[in-house]
């Protein structure tokens, strides 16, 4: 599948597209198919979202998983900080990322 | 250290303004990402892999006790309780609004700070000794130049939009402690039939294509050197590449023309520039001179150190470094704890080195191009309390030098140019090597991380140098034997074939075995490693 | 294209500017436009009766012709310099320290915005090509004078 991610503009918050709106969480992210690019642009021209790109993932019983690992980072935070991820309560969140 | 007058207060100050304003612009819609990025660069703000990165500058990686107060102040309330200190000297805060950016710079202009040209396509921060002003072993103190330079090319009009970007280090001692020759400038101070002035070397660098800068000038007074460097840039910003981003900095200009044609286009730029008026009087070299006197030293304060307590012996011995004022010592605060993350201090540690540098060390603190920190005037007498301080905040680890003081860039856990992450493979060096007999057995052993080729981890530099890279998704590491960036500068090689986290401990444990087998009496590894050549330790890793 | 801006207090050049090529054809125009990868310097025989030099910014980040600029007003030339191109209202205050005096960017700029652009600095730490007395000049005053 394809899903489209960014930042948000104001606060640099990773962001995912959930099919209208965006989300702080990849799980929620949608498949955008071919539309990923022309959603990019829509959104960032109303300053909705900042540097947009669209990637590959894989559907996976627990949502969307980035093909990419810098991907899967930015969606849980940095490995080396555990506390500063999302899920900081769960131990085994960074073996999604490796 | 130097103190703002209003010309420089007012300075800082307009670019908050203009800051706060350009950043209202994007917002609201009135210039685009495209537009703003440069602008957004020029006051170090990035948008990393989490959020936006603001890198402050550490001018010559001078700081005072109130500055790294307020660094302290903006990482509880604008980041997330600490700081990450850069091999440029510089601090970056990983989690930064953008909204918030110009409420941030204001702050740092109340305690003379900023965030000015710390990206760009321009001079960056200018970088320097950290042990300057104190060292046994400087010609004189190489800030007050540092300084003169620093005004010189804050908003430069002509060089605000160069090929790539542009770093200069200077130095005024013969150890160089400030990888001077990997700079696009390095000058190094020294006297000159009893006058001070500058040696210059233009074109080093790292990054894909390593070079070390060759001698452009023997010697520029002070007075001309200012239009000497305009002359440097001048040639840059016309001549150097626009069509490949990769060969745009200054060392594939001055490597493809050759070092004596560049020189001679400089020279010829240089004996026109200098005719324009744009050198300040020596006098402003020597008020910028005056803030950086010496502090009151205590006269015969004691040279002798109760050493009794082991573990202080230890730290005493690892962390302190011989200094031009008897009975006074500089102390380097490790922020390689094992296990830790290189460079990172927390709110609460950065609050604590500030107290201790004003109880202490009047008042003053360094930054180090290996991300460490200098307590730069400490009386012998001190050191014990100091330490004791130190230990309680998991500050006090006895490794300057050694194989678990790591250069580490951020890498792929917050960087987004990085290609694979470099903070778990130090962590996991700094693991296997904890040991201190072990460490300390090894004896100065450089090891340093990029998690990508554009080597902001110095890898083309260690002693040991590993190289990130992504190879079809996955993370790999490539090995680099027998850099440094001190004054026996020299460019690591690759060893082969790269390898996967864990591998990559292991090779460099193959690696330093290698060494302990065949080293001579008071060989450093990369001396060992000089007289040997590369072949044994392939052997050992792949053989 | 807009407008061009004007900082100086002549009436703006209006014949066309030529390449450099053209120009150093046949030398009897009076503007003439440099790109990016001219060398200025081969109009310096021509200076005094130049009424226009327009230089080219094909790119904003390509800062070649601030160079240019300064060169030109450092060989002593008096007419009208100006930046055409992508030239961005936040550089518009840069270039007009390396010596330009009349701006064409490509995309409009915001006369208010260029107004708070320009006046934002007083104080400037390098001399350059325009008046502005830089503050090291301030600071040693009494003994420069």
């Amino acid at each position: 599948m394809k899903i489209l991610t960014g930042n948000d503009l104001p606060t640099g918050d990773v962001v995912w597209w959930t099919g209208s709106d965006w989300s702080r969480h990849v799980e929620e992210a949608a498949d955008v198919d071919e539309q990923g690019e022309m959603i990019a642009r829509q959104e960032e021209a109303a300053r909705r979202v900042n540097a947009p790109y669209v990637i590959e993932a894989t559907a996976t019983p627990q949502g969307p998983r980035p093909a990419h690992i810098k991907d899967r980072i930015r969606a849980l935070g940095p490995t080396v900080r555990a506390d500063l991820t999302l899920k900081p309560a769960d131990p085994d969140a960074g073996n999604w990322v490796i | 250290m130097y103190q703002y007058d209003q010309y420089d207060q007012s300075i800082v100050d307009a670019r908050v303004e203009e800051f706060r304003d350009q950043v209202k612009r994007r917002l609201s819609g009135a210039i685009t990402e495209d537009q703003f990025k440069p602008l957004r660069l020029m006051n170090g703000l990035y948008l990393q892999l989490h959020a936006y990165m603001l890198r402050v500058a550490v001018p010559y990686g001078t700081l005072s006790s109130r500055q790294m107060h307020l660094l302290a102040h903006i990482a509880r309330k604008y980041d997330r309780g600490y700081g990450h200190f850069t091999t440029r000297q510089n601090i970056q805060y990983n989690w930064i609004k953008l909204e918030d950016a110009p409420d941030i710079l204001a702050e740092l202009a109340k305690v003379e700070m900023h965030a000015i040209q710390t990206s760009g396509n321009c001079i960056r921060n200018i970088s320097s000794d950290q042990y300057a002003g104190a060292a046994a072993d400087e010609v004189t103190d190489p800030r007050p130049w540092a300084e003169l330079m620093r005004q010189w090319s804050t908003f430069h009009p002509e060089f605000s939009y160069l090929p790539r970007k542009f770093k200069i280090a200077v130095i005024a001692s013969p150890e160089d402690r400030a990888a001077m020759r990997l700079h696009d400038i390095g000058i190094e101070l020294l006297e000159k039939d009893g006058k001070l002035g500058a040696k210059v070397f233009v074109g080093g660098g790292m990054g894909r294509t390593p070079m070390i800068a060759p001698e452009i000038k023997d010697f520029v007074g002070a007075e001309d050197l200012l239009s000497y460097l305009e002359a440097c840039l001048r040639v840059y910003n016309r001549y150097g590449r626009r069509d490949n981003i990769y060969k745009a900095r200054i060392k594939i200009l001055v490597h493809e023309i050759g070092a004596d044609e560049y020189r001679r286009q400089v020279e010829e730029e240089f004996a026109h520039v200098k005719t324009l008026g744009i050198d300040p009087p020596v006098a402003e070299l020597e008020r910028i001179s005056a803030f950086f006197a010496a502090p009151a030293y205590e006269a015969g304060a004691p040279d002798e150190i109760d050493l009794s307590d082991p573990d202080f012996r230890i730290w005493v011995q690892a962390q302190t470094v011989a200094h031009k004022q008897p009975g006074y010592t500089i102390v380097n605060i490790s922020l390689k704890p094992i296990g830790g993350i290189p460079g990172d201090a927390s709110a609460d540690q950065i609050d604590l080195m500030a107290d201790l540098a004003e109880k202490y060390s009047f008042d003053e603190l360094r930054v180090t191009h290996a991300q460490n920190i200098v307590l730069p005037n400490v009386k012998k007498a001190d050191l014990y309390a100091i330490w004791q301080a130190l230990d309680a905040a998991g500050l006090a680890t006895p490794n300057l030098d050694l194989i678990s003081d790591i250069i580490a860039c951020p890498g792929l856990d917050y960087c987004s140019l990085a290609n694979a992450r470099s903070i778990p493979v130090a962590q996991k060096i700094a693991e296997r090597f904890a040991d201190l007999d072990r460490q300390r057995d090894l004896g100065e052993l450089k090891l340093k991380i990029s998690g990508c080729i554009n080597a902001c981890g110095h890898h083309h530099a260690g002693h040991i140098g590993i190289l990130g890279v992504d190879r079809k998704g996955t993370e790999n590491y490539q090995l680099l034997l027998g850099g440094s960036g001190a004054e026996d500068v020299s460019l690591g090689k690759i060893t082969g074939p790269g390898f996967d986290e864990d591998g990559v401990v292991d090779a460099i444990e193959k690696v330093t075995d290698t060494y302990k087998a065949l080293r001579e009496d008071g060989e450093r590894f990369v001396d060992t490693y000089r007289r040997v050549g590369i072949e044994p330790f392939k052997e050992a890793i792949y053989g | 294209m807009s407008n061009p801006v004007s900082l100086h207090d002549r009436t703006l050049h209006e014949e066309p500017a030529v390449t450099l090529d053209a120009f150093l054809d046949q030398s009897n125009a009076t503007a003439v436009r440099i790109e990016p990868d001219e060398d200025v310097r081969a109009l310096f025989p021509f200076l005094d009766r130049l009424a226009l030099i327009e230089v080219s910014f094909p790119a904003f980040r390509d800062g070649r012709g601030y160079s240019a600029a300064r060169i030109l007003r450092e060989a002593g030339y008096k007419g009208e310099l100006r930046a055409q191109g992508d030239v961005l209202v936040d550089q518009i205050p840069l270039m007009r320290r390396c010596g330009f005096d009349s701006f064409a960017p490509e995309h409009p700029v915001d006369p208010e915005v260029l107004k708070a652009t320009l006046e934002r600095y007083d104080q400037f730490y390098q001399g350059a090509a325009d008046a502005a007395v830089p503050v090291w000049k301030r600071r040693h005053e009494s003994a420069l004078a």
